[in-house]
């Protein structure tokens, strides 16, 4: 298993690492919250990200991406966590793309998959439905209506949704789940944007009667493979995220007690901020790991990939977390303030360990998967 | 090594494998007395295990990556990669078990001379000394460049006279790898050096320490007057801190890598507490915190082989030793507490056939010192704190 980097994706992470922190750091953020803007992210950004090739990190050359692989668009997403960078990274390019990728048919492929890599399509995935992520409870219906289908049902957490020019949507048929092509503009879809902890971008959509074509069927109307490998994808993206965020809330934590005085001197040299941050450090590390095994073996198609994923993203929710809870306690007073970032790497973590799964629920996983 | 020729030499490792591991030595380790450690005054267990041992280091295979010169075979890091699997593959056991491989090899290889090299590798590569390790006293623990046993200079040698406590085995070594004080008129971490002698020079004592666990696997060691020559000091005079140090380092990686050929957790507590109705755990809340404690292990496993990769690469390892050290016996600990969470009352007999006297109560106890031994965790802590984190006076 490569779980050192390869030349090409140290170049690509480098590149990443300018890439963001010049153009969508959290300052960028901050402005789009501050601004209430109403994508909830900057399209011209998303633009130029497709022109970098990141958008189609995970499409085929033969639709226009350049196939880099997970492993690689992890290197993107952690580079993302680091910055808190809004973009229709995980809805779109990972998210609908492995769906459409794994399920679709070669005339969707042809069609959406290039507009995915150009940039010019935003998508967005419909999944969960109640307070917590269960892709095994969705109760939203498709029946038969003619030659298409009629979907009823009520979606929440939905990732870029009412941003999005198309959506995807997780349905059950009689024979399995399956994903719906879906106009945001239909009839009887209706999509509030819910504001987030986070500033990131997060709808909830009701969908009463709403009638789509034969075609709107993303493949097969048991699409249960492309859900599990987009499931895994997500998971081990988001895991990837969270190590940018988690990682990135030490790093300036760190800094901060290197230079914050106390009783005459930097708190940093406390042993009891020292240890709690070698802890950390470690959990850090060992966090890396989990998200490199898991993406590495996504991309070598193992097939404990799905299990790994899940893995790294109850991991990830853990170690970001308590990243951003030891972070917010070690900056004292000013964590609490709205001017340091530290509380935004707080919320943002909050968010992506719900996000697809927390720590608990991949604990359950693993356990049911061992039988016990 | 092209991938045809790895290949090749997986595949004459299998056969030769078969042909040549005993099957006796192809079954779990039960107990310390099925672990070959060597030595004078070893006895094997079996013939098998003396046999399995004799054929290992013709090959040079208890020592795969030493130079042939020394006892090794030579091998790359890739090759034996190959190996260790392909005894992976038939359940083979480690043929010899020793600090000199783990511990004293590795540091002479790097800072002893041709003679000493010469005269000490080949037989720890096949078993036929056994070493232990003098470091901690009574007063350097965690402070362990405070050590105090104190060699006078006689010309040609040195008489060495002190304390050294917590030496493992040093009851039944041969030989030990010792820092002594060779001067004391500078800071602590100068004027320590590193020697060798045989612990059947006159005045040396071991006497074994009570554990908790019942058992004695440390010992008090005792030096009065020995006398050591100076062709056995290792590297410079007085700077023996920086092998300590570089030794310590290889320590730290070996304890933290724990015992990975333990069953799963979760299938030590199904055995022991059952499954409900819905196949899970009839304990919930053990459940969560054995399949928490599991991925822990998994990412953790992941992070020996990342940082072992990393290395390879020519990127040193250095400080993270210490984070594997500390993550790694922290985690151990973890793990036998669930064990004995696992099996309730059960897990409590000390004396029994049932329990092969206590087999798991005494592991658990035993993991107690992984945190201890090699630097204490807080020790792994402050290492990270001040060379990794760089953080001001750590």
């Amino acid at each position: 298993m490569a779980l050192v980097l390869n030349e090409d994706e140290v170049m690509l992470r480098d590149t990443a690492e300018g890439f963001f922190a010049d153009k969508a750091s959290v300052k960028a953020l901050r402005k789009l919250r501050d601004e209430r803007d109403e994508t909830g992210f900057d399209r011209a950004l998303w633009s130029e990200m497709a022109d970098m090739g990141f958008a189609g990190i995970a499409i085929g050359e033969d639709h226009g991406g350049v196939d880099m692989g997970f492993q690689a668009a992890g290197l993107l997403a952690e580079q993302m966590g680091r910055n808190l960078t809004a973009s229709p990274f995980l809805s779109t390019a990972i998210l609908a793309a492995t769906v459409l990728r794994e399920a679709g048919s070669d005339d969707q492929k042809n069609t959406w998959l290039p507009k995915i890599a150009s940039g010019e399509t935003v998508m967005a995935v419909a999944l969960d439905e109640g307070p917590k992520h269960n892709p095994a409870g969705i109760e939203t219906t498709a029946e038969k209506s003619g030659n298409g289908f009629r979907l009823n049902g009520s979606k929440a957490m939905v990732v870029d949704g009412h941003a999005a020019d198309q959506l995807i949507v997780a349905a059950k048929t009689d024979d399995g789940l399956a994903f719906f092509l879906v106009d945001p503009k239909a009839k009887g879809v209706e999509i509030e944007r819910t504001i987030m902890v986070d500033a990131h971008n997060s709808a909830r959509i009701d969908l009463d009667n709403v009638e789509v074509d034969g075609d709107a069927l993303i493949g097969d109307s048991n699409a249960e493979a492309a859900l599990h490998k987009m499931l895994a994808a997500g998971r081990g993206i988001v895991a990837a995220e969270l190590l940018g965020a988690g990682g990135e809330a030490f790093r300036s934590t760190v800094e901060y007690i290197k230079e914050r005085k106390q009783f005459g001197v930097a708190v940093g040299s406390f042993q009891a901020l020292q240890h709690r941050s070698s802890h950390l450090y470690s959990e850090l590390e060992i966090a890396r790991s989990a998200v490199l095994g898991a993406l590495t073996a996504l991309d070598a198609g193992d097939p404990k990939a799905d299990r790994y994923c899940s893995m790294a993203k109850s991991k990830l929710g853990d170690v970001a977390k308590l990243a951003a809870l030891e972070g917010v306690q070690m900056h004292g007073g000013v964590g609490m303030t709205d001017e340091y970032d530290i509380g935004l790497f707080l919320k943002r973590i909050r968010v992506l360990q719900e996000l697809l799964g927390d720590a608990a629920y991949h604990q359950n996983e693993h356990a049911k998967a061992h039988s016990f | 090594m092209s991938k045809t020729d790895l290949d090749t030499f997986r595949a004459d490792t299998r056969v030769w494998l078969e042909e040549n591991c005993p099957e006796e030595m192809r079954t779990p380790i039960t107990g310390d007395t099925d672990v070959c450690w060597g030595g004078r005054n070893f006895e094997f267990s079996s013939d098998a295990q003396k046999v399995w041992l004799e054929r290992m280091s013709a090959k040079g295979w208890t020592v795969p990556t030493w130079p042939t010169e020394y006892g090794g075979a030579g091998l790359t890091r890739v090759e034996e990669k190959v190996l260790l699997g392909e005894m992976r593959r038939i359940g083979a056991r480690s043929p010899l078990t020793s600090f000199g491989i783990w511990m004293l090899g590795p540091a002479l290889l790097k800072f002893g001379n041709d003679e000493q090299k010469a005269e000490h590798l080949p037989k720890i590569a096949r078993g036929e000394i056994r070493w232990c390790q003098g470091y901690s006293e009574p007063n350097a623990g965690s402070d362990l460049a405070a050590l105090a046993t104190k060699a006078e200079d006689k010309g040609d040698h040195w008489i060495v006279n002190g304390q050294k406590v917590w030496t493992s085995y040093a009851d039944k070594a041969d030989w030990i790898f010792c820092l002594v004080r060779t001067d004391n008129t500078q800071g602590k971490h100068y004027g320590i050096s590193f020697v060798l002698f045989d612990m059947e020079t006159p005045g040396v004592e071991a006497r074994p320490i009570k554990l908790i666990s019942g058992r004695s696997p440390f010992c008090e060691t005792f030096f009065e007057d020995v006398k050591v020559l100076k062709k056995n000091l290792v590297g410079e005079e007085n700077k023996g801190w920086t092998i300590a140090k570089y030794l310590l380092t290889h320590e730290r990686e070996g304890i933290g890598a724990g015992n990975s050929s333990m069953r799963p957790l979760h299938e030590i507590a199904a055995m022991s507490l059952g499954l409900d109705d819905a196949d899970r755990l009839s304990d919930p809340m053990l459940r969560a915190k054995i399949a928490e404690a599991e991925i822990d292990e998994w990412a953790f496993g992941l992070t020996m082989s990342r940082k072992l990769a990393e290395s390879k690469a020519g990127q040193s390892m250095g400080a993270d030793s210490s984070m594997l050290k500390y993550y790694g016996t922290e985690l151990n600990k973890r793990k036998f507490e669930l064990m004995m969470d696992s099996a309730g009352h059960d897990g409590l007999e000390w004396e029994s056939e049932r329990s092969k006297d206590g087999k798991l109560a005494r592991g658990w106890l035993r993991t107690k010192a992984n945190s201890i031994e090699g630097g204490t965790s807080e020790i792994q802590l402050n290492i990270i704190s001040k060379h990794i984190l760089q953080l001001p006076g750590a």
